[in-house]
């Protein structure tokens, strides 16, 4: 691992409390590390469990899920489907062998400006940690 | 999609908010270098009327048929350029938004890492806006109808106003009475009108009101369906008296047989009511409830011979068989006025709130120097001994606001100016007082408020900066030990009489609230509005909206404006009759679904279901959604076997190509 390694990291939050949550951190200007890229989707329960490994073959380091605390919902139990997806998946990728480290998911409500900058912080930390991914790298699909 | 995408890509410098962390000229140069872009350009407000009118030209001159705004965040003016592509002929919803500003400019201090993540933003959102599909918005009708929630003062005037201009109004309240926590108060800052004066008469003008079904003594269990169509279900609770019988007469009360023997609510528990009660005298509507906690003949089965209640009432009103009542109905908005809760003294264990009888809190004062309170306006004290008059009074402030201790770290507002009020009705009542007001800043910021401050102040009370430490006992008078933060002295002042300046809090009881419409709170525990500043009365939820206290501490005429406001946007959809409901929903591709049904189950708002089709000449059951009820969540894409139900503009086909893009500059 070259002492200058960036790992390079894709989210998906959910419209109504993480990424809402993401855009209060931006106007209390809190700085956080610039390696993490968001996707909105409208709940984290739209994640499919593919994207996740998609992203990991298309050039991510790690992978972040972020939604509403459970039973906060905007959709009412959307995150429930999502956390319960996700940690299937996260037994299925340790099982064949990718790092959990690459893998996070959290709760960040719309008014947590601050714990999505720690969320960040620490899902950047750990995906460093764990250094590039190659596992299943794939050739970049032109849609 | 027939036409080949020609995508315009338009970067935002946004003064110099985006343009100081990011080089908005690379920005657009690599954009132009993407597949299907046309055009790039930057400018310094986006939003602005010429940033609208240069993406209009362009749609126009270089027919351009998708559009990308890399500036705020999509929560913010997604809606505005949505808005500004239709005007130029485009499909709304060929509109993909960059957040470089929130997300990126704001968080990221490196040029380098801020102008690299918004490339790959951009190339994302190119990535996506090529495979957006048109979609046309649905017009539903709005049932001319609202609901609010909570009748104190927000919820009364709401009310009114919806009502007088027509529309019909459901108005709950969780209480035997409407009127809130201002009829609890004596009088009113800075202009000492008498509270009771100017509210009972809005109180019986909403009982009265042609257009307002007063709910009282109620609570909404249920609120389904979406703006223009809410489905709500109302718990009437059993009162045990016939509401159409009472009279009002309060010859139950006088005689039951627990006459006076609990705490009342309205009086702060300084106050005795009986089990069958009238919270207070100008209660609307003036009918008696029976408190199934307290009385006798609901909690052990018996009550002398017979309920006394009963036995004088010569209406026949009283009713022990009466069993709570739902009503259901639909409303086009609903207003959320639940208020707050006062601060709970007793989690300041230093200044013995629960220890000694004379440290009581603001709105006890209010109780106590109201003419209609317990006293009948005199001010008297039990100081563990006898009961006195104080001679000696300290008011402290900020008991559970700016306090980080408790975990409210807002001002509460309203604190300041009650403490001058009630300072200025001891001056009143006990002109030889001596009376100091104990602060850590003086915040009288509103209308009349710095002049009503120094009139208290020229009225001999005395404030003294700094936040008392401890409240103890010392013979037969309470010891408040302080520090003069101004003169830097040590004191402990000798008193009768300490009034705790107790905050407002959010309801303890806002979680139900908060499940019913799927509302979010701000980081002081109230509920949260659209935006802070342009959308204050808004909520998440379209067409649910906030009044009041329930939304952060305020004073009366706040609330009343904010009330106002509140009322005139639940109008909108009323006064149109039509709303307009997301095209962003699910569908369903007939031809590969398989009928399982396992989006049926996951929805949470039962808007799919199996219907039976014709496929190639055999009968089979595929999902079909309805599209009035499905709120565009997806969470039956991501757990659909053969990815046939995809939620428009937010489809596999068009995040896995964002997912790719944002992997390629590694």
């Amino acid at each position: 691992m070259s002492e200058n390694y960036e790992p390079n990291i894709v989210a998906f939050l959910c419209n109504w409390c993480s990424y809402a949550g993401a855009d209060l951190a931006g106007t209390s200007r809190v700085h956080y590390p610039a390696n993490i890229q968001v996707i909105r989707v409208m709940c984290s329960g739209r994640v499919n469990p593919l994207y996740v490994m998609n992203a990991l073959q298309q050039g991510a380091d790690g992978v972040l899920i972020s939604g509403c605390h459970p039973g906060d919902c905007h959709y009412m139990e959307g995150n429930f489907y999502a956390r319960r997806r996700m940690g299937m998946l996260k037994d299925l990728m340790e099982f064949v062998g990718v790092d959990p480290k690459r893998f996070h998911m959290s709760w960040v409500s719309a008014s947590e400006g601050h714990k999505w900058k720690e969320v960040v912080e620490k899902t950047v930390e750990e995906a460093r940690e764990a250094g590039p991914f190659e596992g299943f790298r794939r050739r970049q699909i032109d849609w | 999609m027939t036409d080949k995408p020609k995508v315009g890509v338009y970067v935002c410098h946004c003064g110099i908010n985006i343009s100081a962390t990011v080089d908005v000229e690379t920005v657009a140069d690599y954009a132009l270098k993407l597949p299907n872009v046309e055009v790039a350009r930057t400018y310094s407000y986006m939003c602005s009327d010429p940033g609208q009118v240069l993406i209009k030209n362009d749609i126009k001159e270089h027919g351009l048929n998708r559009i990308i705004v890399a500036s705020c965040s999509p929560r913010m003016h997604e809606p505005t350029f949505r808005k500004a592509i239709q005007e130029a002929g485009l499909n709304p919803y060929y509109l993909e938004m960059a957040n470089i500003r929130e997300q990126c400019s704001w968080v990221h201090e490196d040029m380098e890492e801020a102008t690299a993540k918004s490339k790959k933003l951009v190339a994302s959102a190119v990535a996506k806006v090529r495979l957006l599909e048109a979609l046309e918005s649905k017009e539903v009708d709005a049932e001319p109808a609202a609901l609010i929630i909570g009748a104190g003062i927000a919820g009364i005037q709401a009310a009114l106003d919806i009502a007088d201009a027509g529309f019909k109004v459901f108005l709950v309240e969780k209480t035997p009475s409407v009127g809130g926590r201002m009829a609890q108060l004596d009088k009113t800052f800075p202009t000492l009108d008498c509270s009771a004066c100017i509210l009972t008469p809005k109180m019986v003008d909403c009982a009265s009101h042609p257009n307002i079904e007063l709910l009282s003594y109620s609570e909404v269990e249920e609120i389904g369906g979406y703006i223009g169509n809410f489905d709500v279900k109302v718990r009437k609770k059993a009162r045990y008296v016939d509401f159409d019988k009472c009279t009002g007469c309060g010859d139950c009360a006088a005689e039951c047989r627990v006459k006076d023997r609990f705490p009342s609510e309205f009086d702060q528990g300084m106050g005795k009511r009986s089990a069958i009660y009238l919270p207070f005298p100008q209660a609307v509507p003036a009918k008696y409830t029976i408190d199934p906690e307290s009385c006798l003949y609901l909690t052990r089965g018996k009550c002398g011979k017979g309920p006394k209640c009963q036995e004088v009432c010569k209406a026949e009103a009283i009713n022990f068989e009466q069993e709570d009542e739902i009503v259901e109905f639909k409303v086009g908005a609903v207003i959320v006025a639940t208020g707050f809760d006062p601060f709970d003294a007793s989690r300041k264990p230093e200044y013995g709130y629960n220890d000694y009888p004379n440290v009581i809190t603001g709105m006890e004062m209010e109780r106590l120097v109201s003419a209609s309170g317990p006293t009948g306006g005199k001010v008297k004290v039990f100081n563990g001994e006898e009961e006195i008059e104080p001679k000696e009074v300290a008011f402290i402030k900020c008991v559970g606001s700016r306090d980080a201790s408790v975990g409210n770290e807002y001002c509460s507002r309203v604190c300041c100016m009650y403490v001058a009020k009630q300072a200025h009705l001891i001056r009143d009542k006990i002109p030889d007082a001596n009376i100091r007001v104990y602060y850590i800043d003086v915040r009288a910021f509103g209308k009349g408020f710095e002049e009503f401050y120094d009139r208290v102040r020229r009225e001999n009370v005395r404030y003294i900066r700094g936040n008392p430490s401890e409240i103890f006992k010392r013979g037969n008078k309470l010891v408040v030990k302080v520090e003069d933060t101004l003169t830097a002295t040590p004191l402990e002042d000798e008193v009768d009489l300490v009034v705790l300046g107790v905050g407002l809090e959010p309801r303890a009881d806002m979680r139900e609230i908060m499940d019913l419409l799927r509302l979010s709170q701000s980081p002081d525990r109230f509920f949260l509005e659209a935006h802070p500043k342009l959308r204050p009365v808004d909520t998440a939820t379209e067409g649910v909206f906030l009044a009041g206290c329930c939304q952060g501490p305020k004073d009366i005429p706040d609330t009343v404006a904010q009330a106002k406001g509140a009322a005139s946007s639940a109008m909108i959809p009323l006064a149109r009759g039509k709303v307009m409901i997301s095209a962003q929903v699910a569908e369903v591709d007939e031809a590969t679904c398989r009928g399982c049904g396992f989006c049926v189950n996951i929805c949470p708002y039962t808007a799919i279901e199996l219907v039976k089709i014709n496929r190639f000449g055999h009968e089979v059951e595929v999902a079909r959604v309805n599209e009035a009820l499905c709120k565009g969540c997806g969470s039956c894409s991501a757990g659909c076997l053969s990815d046939s139900i995809q939620p428009k503009s937010f489809r596999d086909r068009q995040i896995l190509p964002q997912i790719a893009a944002l992997g390629v500059l590694k």
